[in-house]
């Protein structure tokens, strides 16, 4: 794996990451992977390819669930934390690294109380201290103009492209060095689509973004580097304009070009 | 044209009709049976309670729940027991709620899925279906014979509680099982902590189950008669217990805990017992407010659970 053009500074950087679900079933095998800073990097690939296995470890999901190891090492920059250490504390990279799930998953709790939520496991948050950051939050997840007059209602009241971005913005509002997205859009109408996709464009300006998604057009649209995973194996990563005109892998082609998958 | 003759032909309708009404009678025949075996059931659940009614509705006054038991069936009343079955009920819940609610969430949450676990699951299931007298005669060897606490409120209180604890345990463990895992992921990966997820999250969102099974094995445990009457509850007891609030320092005592108890059932059970009519129309009342008493409790547990249905659906 190598970037051909100027190498962009890295924020995560998998190295020989190996990862097995229950202790036995390996579903990434060996992954060295590159997650350059403040760009976004598109996971690609069929169903089952580890795609989403990938991104779960980068902020320890796997460790809610009895019997996953890891294998290898995650390095997060800049200081280099080994993110799959079992001696770092997996809350401490979760701090660090937001997620954004597949189905919108809002608390069903007000719209205010979701995006304060991060904040007030922190520790105590003086209430205008609280208020301004749930704002700027919500500001930045281009949902304010929509809620900022109903703050109190039920997260649930909200269209499901609304839940998403309440989501995005209850990730952002701890200030995550990173951002994974697990297929942010499969739920989701084309207009609400866009409109998290015209998010993620505008959030990788200062945040690390990783996507996974099945749709191929999407990572064209919002990534400037995709990955191609097949079978739990990283097969190609590139820059996205590279790897959907002319990848050097036959797979990757095969697969971008819609002949399998 | 000649393909077209052998098609129609083929579908030869008068057979496929008269087959599809066969199997249509049969369905309707189903549904009439299904409707006769539920209204059997309601009929004899209805002759039950109209009976109970007849007898005991005439009794039903204000002097029936402020009198204590006599020996003249006209002026004999109920007040030691209501009042005996509000509080043992009151020490059950202090004690099986936040027993069940922590052991739910315990082997919910936090508990390793291994063969212990496992076992202790299967045997709290085990355990809600023991007989109550089989709890009763525990209660006496435990609790009076061993712990010396008597034939007394405390008693009765704590029998009942070991009795509905495997019940308030199943339910919230089902209560809290319905809660999504999304819901916790995202919890997650916020950082939070196992706690900070249970106690912001887990519990308050399957607070409507976990209410609604509380109230429901309690409104079992007011019913419960066999266990009270092995542990020594008295059947005539024509006084109150010591009031927990008194106007002389320390101004709170816990001697009622120690007194003599009785509850309805019991009252019911001793008057059901004597030979004379006029004491089966007072059991028969008391009956009507045992009933009713139950009937709240169900009316509070699905208030509750429409409640928080109507704000959180998943």
């Amino acid at each position: 794996m190598t970037y051909v053009d100027t190498k962009p500074a890295l924020k995560a950087e998998a190295q020989k990451l190996s990862f097995y679900y229950g202790g036995t079933v390996q579903a990434l095998k060996s992954i060295s992977l590159g997650l350059p800073d403040r760009h976004a990097t598109a996971l690609i690939g069929p169903s089952g390819c580890g795609k989403t296995t990938y991104l779960r470890c980068l902020n320890r999901m796997h460790d809610l669930y009895p019997g996953n190891r890891y294998e290898g090492v995650v390095l997060l920059y800049p200081d280099e934390v080994n993110i799959v250490d079992h001696a770092i504390d997996p809350i401490e990279i979760r701090l660090r690294v937001g997620m954004v799930f597949q189905k919108p998953n809002p608390f069903p709790t007000s719209i205010y109380e979701n995006v304060a939520y991060g904040l007030r496991i922190r520790g105590a948050v003086p209430r205008s201290e609280l208020d301004g950051a749930v704002e700027q939050a919500l500001r930045d997840a281009a949902l304010w103009p929509e809620v900022k007059d109903r703050l109190r209602d039920l997260a649930f009241n909200l269209s499901g492209g609304q839940q998403q971005r309440l989501c995005i913005a209850r990730a952002l509002a701890t200030g995550p060095e990173m951002l994974l997205f697990d297929e942010p859009t499969s739920a989701l109408d084309p207009t609400a689509t866009a409109r998290i996709e015209e998010l993620v464009t505008e959030l990788k300006q200062r945040i690390t973004i990783v996507i996974v998604t099945h749709n191929m057009q999407q990572a064209a649209r919002v990534s400037d580097y995709t990955a191609f995973m097949y079978e739990g194996e990283l097969v190609e990563c590139d820059r996205t304009e590279k790897i959907f005109t002319n990848p050097s892998n036959k797979l990757t082609e095969e697969y971008v070009t819609g002949r399998f998958g | 044209m000649f393909l077209k003759k052998d098609i129609v032909k083929s579908i030869d309708r008068d057979p496929l009709r008269r087959q599809i009404a066969k199997r249509q009678l049969r369905d309707r025949l189903f549904a009439l049976a299904g409707l006769g075996v539920m209204a059997a059931a309601l009929l004899v659940l209805l002759a039950l309670l109209g009976q109970l009614a007849f007898d005991g509705i005439g009794r039903v006054s204000w002097q029936f729940l402020t009198a204590y038991p006599s020996r003249f069936a006209s002026q004999a009343g109920i007040l030691s027991a209501w009042v005996g079955t509000v509080l043992v009920m009151f020490l059950t819940a202090l004690t099986a709620v936040p027993l069940g609610l922590g052991a739910a969430i315990y082997l919910e949450e936090y508990a390793p899925k291994n063969w212990l676990t496992d076992l202790i699951e299967i045997n709290i299931t085990n355990l809600a279906g023991v007989p109550s007298i089989v709890y009763g005669l525990m209660a006496l060897g435990l609790l009076v014979y061993e712990f010396h606490l008597g034939q007394s409120f405390l008693t009765a209180g704590l029998t009942l509680a070991m009795l509905i604890l495997p019940m308030v345990i199943i339910a919230t463990r089902e209560a809290i099982r319905a809660v999504p895992p999304q819901i916790r992921e995202a919890a997650y990966a916020l950082g939070a902590t196992k706690w900070q997820t249970v106690r912001d999250h887990v519990v308050p969102y399957s607070m409507g189950g976990i209410l609604t099974g509380m109230i429901l094995a309690l409104s079992r445990a007011v019913g419960e008669t066999a266990p009270l009457i092995t542990v020594g509850a008295l059947s005539f007891i024509a006084f109150l217990p010591h009031p927990p609030l008194s106007s002389e320092f320390p101004f709170f005592s816990f001697q009622w805990l120690f007194d003599p108890f009785t509850v309805m059932p019991i009252q019911m059970f001793n008057w059901i017992s004597r030979p004379q009519e006029e004491f089966h129309v007072n059991a028969a009342a008391a009956g009507v407010i045992l009933l009713l008493m139950t009937l709240a409790m169900n009316a509070l547990a699905i208030t509750i659970r429409a409640r928080f249905r109507r704000r959180i659906h998943w």
